[in-house]
């Protein structure tokens, strides 16, 4: 299953709530705001360095890239996909919830 | 009897000049928010108004070093923070709690800013004449 997660986790608790809902082995996209949740060195950064030992983290590259944010900052174990790999994940994971 | 209106009456007076703190708390792209506040910024600015501008909570987010938008086709418009100055718009202020919480500091900004505690930032805005958020 993929869990798509766009909105910051500092404003919402989109995040929060599909971390409560994950089963293990179930993908995870963040995307637009959602991607400040895959930046080392924040406030909710433990949270989620902790769930990429149970669950597969992706994150968008160009949201990633318009808001300032290098691949180099990224928690480790999250992996950076294009808009292609998204397309893969949607199509090779499903189904997919869209925490808005 | 009233005197005509001439174009005198429309000069700049102390009068004319209020105190406006636009407050920025989104972050840039998710929603369009951020921009809007931002061509508020310069229009008030035009006026020759007393305008600051404040970050908080994900509007620290808007003035991040390094945005390249063009994978995500949007304009770019994290280059005209630094514009603010042309317009005497100096007084830009980043909450410090919502700077340390994204791990963010100074230096990761466009612009120079002045940061100042949570308190700080609510007494600015209790000086304001004018409060326009986004």
């Amino acid at each position: 299953m993929l869990h798509l997660v766009n909105k910051s986790p500092f404003e919402r608790i989109a995040l929060h709530s599909c971390l409560g809902h994950v089963r293990e082995g179930d993908s995870i996209l963040l995307y637009e705001d959602g991607i400040y949740a895959a930046r080392k060195g924040s406030a909710t950064t433990d949270r989620v360095a902790a769930a990429t030992g149970k669950f597969k983290l992706y994150v968008l590259g160009p949201d990633l890239a318009a808001r300032g944010i290098p691949s180099d900052q990224v928690i480790d174990g999250i992996t950076v996909v294009d808009y292609g790999g998204f397309v893969d994940l949607v199509a090779e994971v499903g189904p997919v919830q869209s925490w808005l | 009897m009233a005197e005509a209106e001439t174009l005198d009456d429309f000069d700049e007076t102390d009068e004319d000049v209020k105190r406006f703190m636009f407050v920025n708390r989104k972050a840039p792209y998710g929603t369009i928010y951020a921009l809007e506040v931002l061509e508020m910024v310069l229009i008030t600015g035009a006026f020759d108004q007393d305008v600051s501008v404040a970050f908080l909570d994900d509007g620290v987010f808007q003035i991040k070093k390094g945005q390249d938008t063009k994978a995500v086709n949007m304009k770019n418009f994290s280059p005209t923070y630094r514009a603010l100055e042309g317009y005497d718009i100096e007084k830009l202020y980043v909450e410090r709690e919502s700077m340390e919480a994204r791990g963010l500091a100074p230096e990761d900004f466009v612009v120079p800013v002045k940061v100042v505690s949570a308190a700080e930032l609510a007494d600015l805005m209790a000086e304001q004449d004018v409060i326009i958020s986004g």
